[in-house]
């Protein structure tokens, strides 16, 4: 067991051996160590003024990845490498080619949430190879937010950058700092405090379903992405962190052939590839789900465990006929997504019963899928209502088999029964069919007004949402049908 | 050398009018420019949280601070009877709005004390421990309630020309119409913060996040109990203000100052992002009631506007900024006959406050959903309607309130862009669209922008600057203009480097404060660079006379013979460097520090006879926007923009362009994602940006055209016939929302849709809903 975490600045490896539980990365980085660029706009996460760049292995390679340093907690940092927006300007003061971007394009006026798209550019910068399009860009700035530009000098400035070769010296020294890395990836359990109030990272499973049933008040942290506002805005006292990232093979994702296993500690950015690669609908929904910050630390074993019924993974997981994998011990038991849902804040997992996997079956020939998400903004939007369609259909067209799911119309993420029963047996084409589902469809929830939107307006977009998913499966193209998420544009790269 | 020389002889200027990038671009990138929260504080600073009123009406009966103060880190718990002085930061000092409220509640998230503890975290979790019992009462929350309650914050007001109740039924055709227009959170990055340093003879040092130090100061003078001259203000840039750091900085600065006494520590208090939202004011959200005359060819013959705005439990600058949507709720067209009333109500909600264009957008939404309501109703295209009711010559050119508009370029600007956005064949294109896309419906509206550019309290239209010319030939400048992102410190910088020939290099910026300028006005209005680089520019000058003066003597070489430019003096045959000639005047005994004023000519108003020239100028803009909408979900997306902005001769084409690109953008939010929601008890909703959504990069329109409008240069004896560009193109943004109308109108001929600002995909989908007879 190591009683420290490590991680590396400026090329030199930190090691700390005292750190309360849920200290974030901002607040070390702002109070300890007097690195002051890095902003806090929000401390939720949404503005993207703290972002930072962290690079870790993936693969063998390093790679750069931006973080709201507001809700990561520092433990999370262990055996990473912290960039700064200090960091990287040359010694002699030569700006880096996104800094130097950003100033020739005019690209910061009050300069607050400046530092923060510096660092994501600088990820982008990092993890790309030639000339972006601005819809790439606007992508991955969508967790930054500007309140002075209008942001087109920002996207001049990441396009100008990616024009030449990019060859500042964070890949000229990759390799070295790839050693180092792998220098600090050891396989010791981290734990820092006593058994009242610590922060651990198992490096195992087996170590994390242990920990976490000798302590099953402890807090389970992924990504951080909720239990930062938990601390940050709820100001929850959490002793007892139990981090799962460090759990090794836990935040991977296998292709078995007919279904993915995504593990409980896999990130969206990590699952992104895989479930996109089942349906372009399902790649544009994890686009604009959350934001690149959120997506390269959020988990969605957390969107599923912590039973939002507005989280856009469930629904879609649901309409999939995915299952979860509970461990609680050395006990394992698996449960469809939807029966893991029982009320508003309950879920079927018991105390000390850690989320392990997602099993997601394929889609196949007989499928037809669609998924949407309505929100008052496109990018980094909770939606109002989110829905998800899986029309399985069989010889003459006909519907063998309807999963409809909606998140935004219940407490939880909950099926269409109704709608379903009512297009089952019936024609793809079949309107009287489809009259039937709109209203069964009315009969199948009574969501809320809240400031996301009212009752009134979730019941007709989830109708709206159903007619476009009938509508298109009846093969009308997206083109005529929506505004953004273009099935056709989605498949060729652009949107 | 007089002004228009500077004009004729552009071709000579080596600073102004070039895109220099903003002063502290480079340190923006890097991280080093430093924010209140940035500076090192200095051993033993405390920090502050404010705990808030969990009612928005009715009294606090019992407050037990008790388990605060047992709390770990807790060093004292400031409440109303820890203030000295006046207990009242209302910017008027009204005595309307406490900084802690002592017993009466009147909205949700007031202040009612303020724990100081060792660490901020300390004082926030502390805050929680609070036992508070209050007595509630009923809430007024919203306009609707406060016109039936008839609680008001000032008396109504109107413009009133002829008798529209007489003339409306009169005209050929009578349109009557009602909306509603939501307000708008700020959003600056950098949330409200103060740090105070006691000093010797109870003197207080304030770091305040403001754009109005010398307002700050008065107030935490008087909360203080003393002068204003043992009060010092320094801001050096904040993270944007947008009018929410015009008087709502104050209470944050006032708070940590009088900490700061109880203790005898500096104390810092930086607000949470959502204690932040809940308890600092907002634009005022608005009903709107119109009934208007017109004739068969669409032009306005009478018209009768009621606006009543939602102005919160205080007055702060409700009077100002109501003025100002009077002002505008002409936009760019004559109304012959006309009464513009305004009703300014009290709720408990926060006092609504200054944004950006200060009421002006409201008023001009009116005029530009009364020009849509117009052409719908009557067939006619909207831009038509739009020119036919232009100001134009004599007998059409006088405002509802008395003003000849004197600079009218509308025509010839709108004309220039309903050419070069293609307006005719896009419209056509559109309707063919339409007719074939029975999902999806595009839209299109040309919409132009006429902004007055003054205070409208006149006093507040001076500025003072302090340069100093030190022996090296480098220059310090100071102004009472307050840097927020916008520019002003760049740009008059590049009028004081002008002035005396050299590189922007050789002019250090330095903090606003009270102590180097005093009496400032906030910087608002759109007018600091108007203002305080016209003061810079009057001390250059007096330097610069010392100087010419000093040549004469000693060298007989008469001002025409000098010249400063390229880093050098030119004296006759002479070349010298600035230091030299500075090194020699300082030697010969003259004096070259200066401290310059100016106050803008020709404004006038009498508000009680509703008369007068209350604008030394108006700035003027249009905008064309294209937006899909999905008729199904009520989604929209912005497909194009196309602006044409009349900044006169800019002073900086490059900082121009960030403020009308980034005023368009932040406009289009506001007429659009962004959602102020407040439950029936008065709490706000939505009070995060997880919540509360401003736009992201990807809302920006993909083609996004903008242009300045060449035009002979600012009529009137501007800095360097320039005009000012904070707060005019915000409304350029009205065009998303009238083609959004336009889109919806295609559903149904002749209806005007009912939309409702913010237009979310629900307001969009009700007003569908409600243009074609469906049931939403």
């Amino acid at each position: 067991m190591r009683q420290t975490i490590r991680f590396i600045r400026k090329g030199h490896m930190v090691e700390l051996d005292q750190m309360a539980p849920t200290t974030m990365l901002l607040d070390y980085l702002r109070e300890v160590e007097r690195a002051t660029g890095t902003k806090e706009g929000c401390g939720e996460g949404d503005c993207g003024a703290c972002t930072v760049a962290v690079g870790r292995l993936k693969d063998g390679k390093l790679a750069y990845e931006p973080v709201n340093a507001c809700i990561h907690m520092l433990g999370q940092v262990d055996g990473c490498e912290i960039v700064t927006v200090e960091d990287i300007a040359e010694d002699d003061g030569k700006l880096h080619p996104i800094q130097a971007a950003m100033v020739q394009s005019h690209a910061s006026q009050c300069g607050f949430c400046t530092p923060g798209f510096v660092m994501s550019l600088f990820t982008l910068y990092q993890s790309t190879d030639g000339k972006l399009r601005r819809d790439e860009v606007n992508d991955w700035i969508a967790g930054n937010l500007c309140r002075c530009t209008g942001y087109r000098p920002i996207v001049d400035a990441a396009v100008a950058a990616s024009a030449g070769t990019r060859n500042d010296r964070f890949r000229v020294a990759a390799r070295d700092t790839a050693g180092l890395l792998s220098f600090l990836a050891d396989n010791d359990d981290v734990f820092i405090g006593d058994s009242d109030r610590f922060f651990a990272a198992p490096a195992t499973v087996d170590g994390l379903a242990d920990l976490y049933e000798q302590h099953p008040n402890a807090t389970i942290v992924g990504g951080a992405t909720d239990v930062g506002l938990w601390v940050n805005k709820q100001l929850r006292d959490l002793p007892k962190i139990i981090h799962t990232g460090r759990a090794r093979g836990l935040d991977q994702v296998q292709d078995t052939g007919y279904e993915l296993i995504i593990g409980g500690a896999a990130t969206y950015a990590t699952v992104e590839p895989f479930l996109a690669a089942l349906d372009p609908d399902i790649g544009e929904l994890l686009r604009r789900l959350g934001s690149r910050q959120v997506r390269s630390r959020g988990t969605v074993g957390g969107n599923v465990a912590n039973g939002s019924p507005i989280g856009d993974t469930p629904p879609l997981l649901i309409a999939l006929g995915a299952s979860v994998e509970l461990r609680k011990g050395k006990r394992v038991r698996t449960l469809p997504v939807e029966e893991f849902y029982i009320e508003y804040g309950k879920q079927a997992r018991e105390p000390g019963e850690l989320l392990t996997a997602i099993l997601v079956p394929k889609l196949d020939e007989t499928h037809i899928f669609r998924c949407f998400k309505v929100a008052k903004r496109f990018d980094q939007d909770i939606s109002s209502v989110m829905g998800a369609f899986r029309f399985t259909v069989g010889e003459g067209g006909i519907i063998t088999e309807a999963r409809i799911a909606f998140g935004g119309m219940a407490g939880i993420p909950k099926r269409a029964a109704g709608a379903e029963a009512a297009l089952q047996g019936a024609a793809l084409r079949d309107s009287r069919a489809w009259a039937r589902a709109f209203a069964a469809l009315r009969d199948d929830f009574q969501p809320l007004d809240d400031h996301r939107a009212s009752a009134r307006y979730r019941v007709e977009t989830a109708h709206a949402l159903l007619g476009k998913a009938l509508i298109e499966a009846a093969g009308t193209s997206t083109s005529r049908t929506r505004i953004v998420g273009r099935r056709e544009k989605v498949a060729d790269g652009s949107r | 050398m007089d002004l228009a020389d500077i004009i004729s002889g552009d071709q000579r200027l080596a600073v102004v009018r070039q895109p220099i990038a903003h002063d502290s671009a480079v340190k923006h990138v890097t991280g080093q420019a430093a924010y209140i929260d940035d500076m090192r504080e200095p051993t033993g600073t405390l920090h502050l949280a404010p705990g808030y009123a969990p009612i928005a009406a009715g009294r606090v009966t019992a407050l037990d601070l008790e388990p605060i103060l047992k709390a770990p880190g807790v060093v004292a718990v400031l409440t109303a009877e820890d203030i000295p002085g006046h207990n009242d930061i209302s910017p008027k000092e009204v005595g309307d709005d406490p900084a802690i409220t002592p017993e009466r509640v009147n909205f949700y998230g007031q202040v009612l004390f303020c724990v100081i503890a060792e660490t901020r975290m300390e004082a926030r979790r502390a805050v929680k421990l609070a036992r508070i019992a209050t007595a509630p009462s009923m809430p007024v929350i919203d306009v609707d309630d406060a016109l039936v309650a008839n609680t008001t914050v000032l008396p109504e007001y109107a413009f009133v020309r002829g008798d529209p109740i007489v003339e409306i039924p009169q005209a050929p055709r009578e349109i009557t119409g009602e909306f509603r227009i939501g307000g708008q959170e700020h959003f600056y990055l950098e949330g409200q913060i103060a740090l105070a340093i006691p000093g010797e003879d109870g003197d207080m040092y304030v770091h305040s996040s403001t754009q109005h130090p010398t307002e700050v100061q008065h107030v935490v003078a008087h909360a203080l109990a003393v002068h204003d001259n043992a009060v010092t203000v320094e801001i050096r840039r904040m993270g944007g203000g947008f009018g929410g750091k015009e008087s709502q900085a104050t209470q944050w600065a006032v708070l940590a100052a009088l900490a700061a006494r109880k203790t005898g520590r500096p104390c810092k208090l930086r607000l949470d992002r959502d204690d932040d939202m809940i308890m600092t004011g907002k634009r005022h959200d608005f009903r709107v009631d119109y009934n208007v005359g017109i004739g068969k060819d669409g032009v306005i013959r009478a018209l009768d506007v009621t606006l009543a705005a939602r102005c919160g439990h205080s007055e702060d600058l409700s009077l100002g900024v109501i003025d100002r949507t009077m002002f505008h709720a002409d936009n760019s067209y004559f109304y012959p006959t006309c009464r513009i009333l305004t009703r300014r109500m009290r709720t408990n909600t926060v006092s609504n406050t200054a944004f950006r264009g200060f009421g002006g957008p409201q008023g001009m939404l009116f005029a530009e959903r009364m020009m849509d309501h117009i052409a719908y109703v009557t067939g006619k295209d909207p831009l038509e309607v739009r020119k036919a009711n232009f100001y134009s010559g004599s007998g059409r050119d006088r405002t509802p309130y008395g003003m000849r508009v004197e600079d009218n370029i509308l025509h010839e600007l709108v004309g220039e862009l309903e050419r070069t956005s293609e307006y005719w064949d896009r419209r056509k294109a559109l309707a063919e669209f339409n007719a074939a896309s029975p999902v999806l419906k595009k839209g299109l509206a040309l919409t132009p922008v006429k902004f007055g550019i003054s205070f409208t309290l006149i006093q507040l239209n001076q500025a003072g600057a302090l340069v100093h010319l030190y022996r090296d030939g480098s220059i310090s400048l100071n102004h009472g203009g307050t840097e927020m992102g916008q520019g002003l410190f760049i740009k008059v910088a590049q009028v004081v480097a002008e002035e005396f020939g050299v590189g922007i290099d050789k002019v250090k910026i330095t903090a606003t404060s009270t102590a180097l300028v005093p009496n400032t006005s906030p910087t608002a209005a759109s007018s600091g660079t108007d203002l305080n680089a016209q003061a810079a520019l009057v001390a250059c000058r007096q330097i610069k006379e010392r100087l010419f003066d000093f040549i004469q003597e000693t060298w007989n070489v008469g001002r025409d013979r000098v010249q400063f430019r390229d880093d050098r003096v030119i004296v006759g045959n002479r070349e010298m460097k600035l230091g030299e000639l500075a090194t020699a005047a300082y030697e010969a005994r003259v004096q070259l520090s200066a401290a310059g004023y100016y106050k803008t000519p020709k404004i006038t108003w009498d508000r009680a006879k509703a008369n007068g020239r209350p604008f030394y100028y108006f700035a003027y803009g249009a905008a064309c926007s294209e937006v899909t909408v999905d008729t199904m979900t009520g989604e929209m997306r912005v497909d194009r923009v196309d602006i044409r902005h009349d900044v006169g001769k800019s002073l900086n084409p490059a900082i121009d362009i960030g403020q009308i690109e980034g005023g368009f953008v932040q406009g289009m939010g506001w007429l659009t994602g962004e959602e102020l929601v407040w439950d029936s008890a008065g709490r706000l909703r939505t009070h995060a940006p997880s919540t509360y959504k401003i736009p992201t990069a990807s809302d920006v329109p993909a083609d996004f055209r903008v242009a300045l409008h060449e035009s002979g240069g600012n009529r009137e004896d501007s800095i360097y016939r320039s005009k000012a560009v904070g707060e005019p193109p915000l409304m350029l943004a009205i065009s998303v929302f009238s083609a959004i109308t336009d889109a919806i109108a295609s559903l149904k001929p002749a209806v005007m849709p009912r939309l409702d600002a913010p237009a979310t995909p629900e307001a969009i989908m009700r007003a569908i809903r409600a243009t074609t007879g469906g049931d939403m």
